[in-house]
């Protein structure tokens, strides 16, 4: 199993084999075959602190998903006005109140590999926090499995149905359940949408079907893959599909805090009569809530597993058993091989938050991070971008002088429009001429949140021309009439060789 | 697979029975959901393979049922481009060249037409960049053999020049090399002075009998001017700004004078509609020499 560092050798709970994927202990001679029908998993609702959390984290996840396209952000009269929009018409992200343009695209670049350093050391300090609180996976399953018990009952109910013949009964809860589902999954698709595309105008456009073919188009995908990996499919999409969990095995290691059960207090496990004496045994008493409540449905008694996306509801469901027995909670815990090795010797192992791992994972995230508020904090909002003309690299005119023509970028990223001087400088006499423009002759106006191309000549005069080298640095200007801001950049300005 | 299970010792796992150099595989079954999804996607492949061009034969390839093909797809992005562009041509049509300069989206229109039309038909003498070489001027300069201004290039371009028809630019040079009229010694002086004209290197004392010949016997200056400075209504080159449609060493200035030179360029109107043409002047007019 790939998830198993090497020191699981330590935990000496593990079990020979997987109860549930083994074939069993009967000895039946025939082979099991290499395709199985999927056991299904009915996971009981469990209460306590963990579950808390996780509803919590549900409720704040999902209000931002379907929240955040209504968030209105004043940035101007040209400009869209939702806060959190990935405009592909106009090729920009617009975050609050970071515009990222095309070709900034490499900002999300860096947010996407700081997501990435971030998990690495939550993953490198808690194991799979990010699978079993803040996955869409997680979230979007919790969510169905709850609207499964709202029409089904909790497990006992819903195991009872699922074998019971079809009946009015069956049929209408069944029914109800799919019906929610993608009622659930068609909210789901229809808030994807709203980030591409102004949320209030995409609503209307939606309902009298003048909405672009893709928005309705990715609706149905998104509706479909809701209803499908969160309602049907589940824990076979962790599982099988999803190439995080083995990932994350090259992450965590003994020092790691895993969701864990503490043999080395749970064993020999057995059941337990009240009254009985504590003597010679341990604190299991074999009452397998710890599997009736796992929503992947494996034993977390068996040790560190694949399946297990460490969701943390087996430790409210042994903690409330302990609690009821009057045992210590916590036997099954966050802790770490390290701890749980030591505790077998009946030692302690004190957390390490601070090791290599850690600290690599922390030290790359913090120069990434740095390096990225750096690039935000250099940001321009008027630029220049200039591209000399190559064919032909110069041209001489009939008095002598020699001319170079560039086209001139300006972006301006500004929302409002500008008026620009534009000026060069570097080379005594060169003189300007912009292609198009009216008078005055260096004056061009600039929309807001646009690129202007724009052709320019440039001319030396023959006494200024042959005193310079073939090819000598020429710099243009652009200033802001308005607020005189500036965007320069160097160029080359070209002769004959002499 | 044999018929008898058969356990991993160390894992206690059950393996698929499959051995490899003593290595034996421990078997974990798929579900069988993921098995369907495979057999799905071999059916994908052959309603793909029905409905959408897939297999070549030996002259042609299957069609599939949709009817698709990225030939026609082809076709109607740029039939809807051509419409796009339609309302630019038919400005184009109406404005004059004067106007289409001064409208900042027609004259963008027009630039971008006209260097596609550029690199289509005269790319080919002018050059990809228009700057020319030895017989085909560079039009990037301010020195225009026929005159820069956006009716002479119109009318340039139209008519072409030197290729017969009746409107197309005409001039000749003489070829003062046959039957005597200039000797190949005068032909020498004249040639030095002509190289006086643009400050270049020569014989200051055969420039002077040049001089003489020029505006004398030789009559250059009926044509090229008084002061060599050349003349757009007969298409004589300015010979004092050191730019040489073919070249400006002693001996090409002796081949010049001595064979006379008569270049020719196509009358575009009999290849290219009018709003093409108008878009061309444009964008050679924009090339930064325009009058």
């Amino acid at each position: 199993m790939s998830s198993t560092p090497p020191t699981a050798s330590i935990s000496l709970t593990v079990a020979p084999g997987n109860a549930k994927r083994s074939a069993g202990e009967g000895d039946t001679p025939e082979p099991t075959a290499l395709y199985a029908k999927r056991e299904p998993v009915y996971p009981k609702l469990v209460h306590g602190e963990f579950r808390r959390i996780k509803w919590a984290i549900m409720i704040v996840a999902l209000g931002i998903y379907y929240g955040l396209p209504w968030l209105r952000w004043d940035r101007g009269p040209s400009v869209p006005d939702q806060a959190v929009l990935l405009d592909f018409e106009h090729q920009r992200l617009f975050f609050l109140s970071l515009d990222i343009w095309a070709q900034e695209f490499y900002f999300v670049t860096a947010i996407l590999i700081l997501s990435a350093l971030a998990l690495f050391l939550v993953t490198a300090v808690a194991g799979r926090v990010w699978c079993g609180y803040a996955c869409p996976q997680t979230v979007w399953t919790d969510l169905m499995i709850a609207v499964e018990r709202l029409w089904q009952g909790d497990r006992n109910a819903r195991i009872r149905l699922a074998k019971a013949p079809w009946s009015f009964d069956t049929v209408w809860r069944t029914t109800g359940t799919h019906v929610s589902w993608l009622v659930i999954a068609f909210f789901t698709g229809g808030a994807l949408v709203f980030y591409f595309r102004d949320a209030p105008t995409l609503l209307s456009e939606f309902w009298n079907f003048s909405a672009p073919a893709i928005a309705y188009i990715f609706l149905a995908v998104f509706t479909a893959s809701t209803y499908l990996l969160g309602g049907l499919a589940r824990e076979q999409v962790c599982i099988y599909m999803c190439p995080w969990p083995r990932i994350q095995g090259a992450m965590f290691d003994a020092e790691s805090l895993l969701i864990s059960y503490r043999g080395y207090r749970g064993e020999p496990r057995g059941p337990h009569k009240k009254g009985d004496s504590w003597e010679g045994r341990g604190d299991c008493i074999d009452c397998k809530q710890c599997v009736v409540v796992c929503p992947t449905g494996i034993d977390i008694r068996n040790g560190p597993q694949l399946e297990c996306i460490q969701c943390a509801l087996c430790i409210d469901a042994c903690d409330e058993i302990m609690g009821k027995i009057g045992r210590p909670k916590k036997l099954i815990a966050y802790d770490t091989f390290r701890n749980l090795d030591a505790a077998s010797h009946g030692d302690r192992a004190p957390l390490r938050l601070i090791r290599p791992r850690t600290m690599l994972y922390a030290g790359a995230f913090l120069l990434v991070l740095s390096i990225t508020l750096f690039g935000l904090s250099r940001k321009t909002i008027l630029d220049v971008n200039i591209v000399p003309d190559r064919n032909p690299l110069f041209v001489q005119l009939a008095d002598g002088s020699i001319r170079n023509g560039y086209t001139l970028r300006i972006i301006n990223k500004r929302h409002e429009a500008r008026a620009c001087d534009i000026s060069v400088s570097g080379i005594p006499g060169a003189s300007l001429r912009i292609l198009g423009a009216g008078t005055p002759q260096n004056l061009t106006e600039i929309k807001p949140d646009e690129v202007r191309s724009i052709k320019v000549y440039v001319t030396v005069p023959k006494l200024s021309a042959d005193q310079i080298a073939a090819s000598s640095a020429l710099a243009f200007t652009i200033r802001d009439r308005g607020d005189g801001t500036l965007a320069a950049r160097q160029t080359n300005f070209r002769g004959p060789e002499r | 697979m044999t018929a008898r299970r058969e356990i991993d010792l160390h894992s206690g796992v059950e393996t698929t029975g499959h051995e490899w150099d003593g290595i034996t595989e421990l078997n974990k079954p798929l579900p069988r959901w993921w098995l369907y999804v495979f057999y799905s996607t071999i059916v994908w492949a052959f309603a793909y393979w029905v409905a959408y061009p897939a297999w070549p034969m030996i002259s042609g390839y299957t069609k599939g049922m949709l009817g698709y093909s990225e030939r026609s797809r082809v076709t109607e992005s740029l039939a809807a481009a051509r419409a796009a562009r339609s309302q630019f041509n038919e400005a184009i049509a109406k404005a004059s060249l004067k106007e289409i300069e001064a409208d900042p989206k027609l004259l963008e229109f027009a630039i971008a037409g006209g260097k596609a039309a550029f690199a289509n038909n005269c790319a080919g003498c002018h050059g990809r960049g228009a700057q020319g070489s030895a017989g085909y001027p560079n039009l990037n300069d301010d020195n225009w053999i026929w005159g820069g201004t956006l009716e002479a290039i119109h009318q340039t371009i139209y008519y072409g020049a030197r290729n017969g028809s009746d409107q197309a630019r005409m001039s000749q040079m003489p070829r003062f090399g046959a039957g005597n009229m200039l000797t190949p010694a005068q032909i020498n002086d004249t040639a030095e002075y002509v190289r006086s004209l643009s400050k270049l290197p020569h014989d200051a004392a055969a420039a002077e009998r040049g001089n003489a010949i020029f505006h004398g016997d030789g009559g250059c200056a009926s044509c090229h001017g008084e002061e060599g400075k050349g003349n757009q209504e007969v298409g004589a080159p300015n010979l004092t700004a050191n730019i040489w449609l073919y070249g400006g060493s002693k001996e090409t200035i002796v081949t010049t004078i001595t064979n006379g030179r008569g270049g020719v360029m196509p009358a575009w109107a009999e290849r290219l509609d009018a709003e093409t043409i108008k878009k061309l002047t444009v964008y050679v007019h924009s090339l930064g020499g325009g009058q």
